[in-house]
């Protein structure tokens, strides 16, 4: 069994960690498994439908990768298990080899999308990241936590000390969205554009009245959680590489 | 992953209910403003809060001041989600949450009777044609002891400009009134004693027209409410007390085009691009007609005639402080500060249909990119009405009456705020006036009664 774990945030929603996929059969191949790890996915093999329940981590499979080209048979009883249950996983992608495109008649209800092998790296990589658009899954929220600052995604809430901050929809999402990515420098117009999206036509100004009024609530003791970086944008908490680069907090 | 408009409104919303319930909030209360710029509330309980932000609240809106209509007075509330604030003086037993909202019809298109509404579509027009406009206001204010009318109010202190008055139950509120507006999201730049005894300003740090509009809603109940809880009176009425000078709104406007300030321009040897000398064209060009919306009360004109920090005469200058326009020189560095000051607003304006109007004339001035006259170097209150109409200097409207009648030609001020709203103010506004030209005066009876 080969055990890999997600090193750093990455992929769409920042705030969200993920289990580790289902990937079929033990050992994988090795091509399959330098993908997944390159991508930063994180992922756990198993040899047969029993591994894969015993093996189910707390909070469920993130999803799964069954590989059906040399194990066919194994492979299709997998997805049984794993789909013709009152929970089915989702989602499912289903690597098969070019001369098995017959064999996947009539059993559609097994995946959610397949690839052929050989995988091409890119477009397993855009294939998984479509699935999980797709079906939501894969994306379950958790405790974003930087020293003082505790936020769950799930409840919207957000603390410092454990004091709830009372903070309108933008500021919270905005905090958390830096509080997700500790130590790195954001320009406004990337502030902008991952935190309040295509529909916003203020200019980067309101990135600062919006910064203002996070310090605030956060008040004088912690405002300099989010620093300034001198004609470059904002950065929360410590620099990565432990240097002070920029001046104190305004 | 881009958020689509969708996924925006229903995260806002889900914000919301999750909140209200985690934080146990008990009650709340929706926000909106009637024609005449008086906060309206009406509160909900959580139980209702779902159906409320998805389908808006029905009510009748005959009562309201300027909602009026002759088939139909039912209207929806509609909450803006992105205005949720928990409020911050609620008793912590029983937590209350507040949201501005937005008038529509019943078929859901936007009432005509709210002044929000009117702010948005101005707002739209200018997003149109590439602009997004920031506002600044100094907002100015008195305490009293209390709101009596029958005699003068009387001041808390008699302090001056910038006076650190120790013990001043005044300056407590006043940190405390800032606290307070920290706390619900509106980050103030400044705040002082002003010139005038117990008078106080407080500076609010810019941000987006709508937005502010909201917030001054929000200070103005902030600051009456945190002075009722001392046992004292706040009031923003223009021109309360006789001989010291009034309150007023001085409000610093910028236009961002791209994320980059289009007053500036580093070619232009003061700094100000054609813009901005446009957008200043405009605001002088139809200043006397927007006068009875940025100054709507007969009190108003009592401020802008005793003069001070009131300006009388429409002109601009860069540090002529009786100008209607002012350009204040940025910091050096600081060109993203770049901005003008109008300084006729007083703070007993609707703020909604104020920021309107400026920002209609400004923009009205870049559309026809109107030439701007020369800046008023001398003291326009030093010279006769003569040398005045040499220089091409108008005054402002002298009264509530005379605004009402540039008002009333103005094409520019009837588009800004829509047929309804423009025809009902004129309507309520001429019956103010008339009222008040039928008052017998302390001055009146001071000057007359003893001689004839």
């Amino acid at each position: 069994m080969s055990w890999n774990v997600r090193a750093d945030w990455r992929g769409g929603d920042p705030a969200h960690t993920m289990d580790p996929l289902l990937v079929f059969p033990d050992p994988p191949p090795p091509e399959l498994a330098q993908c997944l790890d390159l991508d930063g996915w994180a992922w756990k093999s198993v040899a047969d439908p029993d591994a894969a329940m015993s093996e189910e981590p707390d909070e469920g499979w993130a999803g799964a990768i069954v590989v059906a080209d040399t194990d066919p048979e194994g492979a299709f009883a997998l997805c049984r298990r794993l789909r013709k249950v009152e929970m089915p996983l989702t989602p499912l992608l289903l690597l098969v080899g070019g001369g098995q495109l017959a064999d996947l008649e009539l059993r559609d209800d097994l995946f959610d999308d397949f690839c052929l092998t050989p995988v091409r790296p890119a477009e397993l990589q855009a294939r998984i990241e479509h699935l999980f658009y797709r079906t939501g899954r894969g994306t379950r929220p958790e405790l974003v936590e930087y020293g003082p600052l505790a936020l769950n995604p799930e409840t919207y809430q957000a603390a410092v000390d454990g004091e709830p901050l009372d903070l309108t929809y933008m500021e919270y999402e905005l905090l958390k969205f830096l509080a997700a990515h500790p130590g790195k420098v954001f320009t406004r117009e990337t502030l902008l554009s991952r935190v309040w999206g295509y529909d916003y036509y203020g200019g980067a100004r309101t990135v600062d009245v919006h910064i203002r009024r996070l310090r605030a609530k956060l008040g004088e003791e912690h405002a300099g959680l989010i620093h300034t970086v001198r004609s470059v944008g904002y950065r929360f908490g410590q620099s990565r590489w432990g240097v002070q680069a920029s001046g104190p907090a305004r | 992953m881009e958020k689509t408009s969708e996924d925006r409104l229903r995260d806002q919303r889900d914000y919301v209910l999750r909140t209200v319930e985690e934080r146990g909030v008990r009650l709340i209360r929706l926000w909106f403003t009637d024609v005449l710029g008086r906060h309206k509330s009406v509160a909900i309980s959580p139980a209702e809060l779902e159906t409320v932000l998805e389908e808006g609240l029905q009510f009748d809106g005959s009562a309201i001041d300027g909602f009026s209509r002759i088939q139909e007075s039912d209207v929806l509330a509609r909450p803006d989600a992105a205005t949720f604030e928990l409020l911050p003086w609620a008793d912590p037993d029983e937590p209350s949450g507040t949201i501005f909202c937005d008038i529509t019809n019943l078929d859901g298109t936007p009432f005509a009777g709210d002044p929000r509404q009117v702010l948005r579509r101005n707002v739209e027009r200018a997003r149109a044609a590439g602009f997004e406009m920031f506002c600044a206001p100094e907002v100015e204010f008195f305490y009293f002891a209390d709101s009596d009318t029958t005699s003068a109010p009387v001041p808390l202190d008699q302090a001056s400009y910038f006076d650190l008055t120790t013990a001043d139950v005044a300056s407590d509120l006043r940190k405390q009134t800032l606290h307070m507006l920290e706390a619900l999201s509106i980050p103030v730049e400044y705040s002082f004693h002003e010139d005038s005894p117990s008078q106080h300003e407080i500076d609010l740090q810019y941000t987006d027209a709508l937005a502010m509009a909201d917030s001054i809603m929000t200070l103005r109940l902030a600051v009456k409410k945190i002075a009722m809880d001392r046992g004292v009176y706040a009031t923003f009425m223009p021109k309360p007390l006789n001989g010291v000078q009034g309150s007023g709104m001085h409000t610093h406007l910028s236009l961002f085009r791209d994320g980059a300030n289009a007053f500036h321009d580093p070619d232009a040897e003061d700094g100000l691009s054609q813009t901005a000398r446009a957008f200043i064209a405009g605001l002088l060009h139809h200043a006397r007609e927007i006068t009875a919306v940025t100054n709507q009360l007969v009190n108003s004109y009592k401020r802008i005639n005793e003069g001070y920090e009131a300006p009388r005469y429409v002109s601009w200058a860069r540090n002529n402080r009786s100008a209607l326009v002012r350009v204040p020189i940025p910091k050096p560095g600081k060109v993203d500060s770049t901005r003008i000051e109008y300084r006729a607003v007083d703070p007993a304006c609707n703020p909604y249909l104020a920021f309107s109007v400026l920002l209609a004339a400004g923009l009205h001035g870049v559309e026809e990119d109107l030439e701007l006259g020369p800046e008023a170097r001398v003291n326009l209150y030093d010279l006769s009405r003569v040398e005045q109409r040499d220089l091409g200097v108008d005054g402002l409207p002298a009264n509530l009456s005379e605004a009402l009648d540039e008002m009333e030609e103005s094409t520019l001020v009837r588009d800004a705020l829509g047929d309804h709203i423009f025809e009902w103010f004129l309507r309520n506004k001429r019956a103010e006036w008339s009222e008040y030209q039928r008052q017998v005066t302390p001055f009146e009876l001071e000057t007359y009664l003893p001689n004839w």
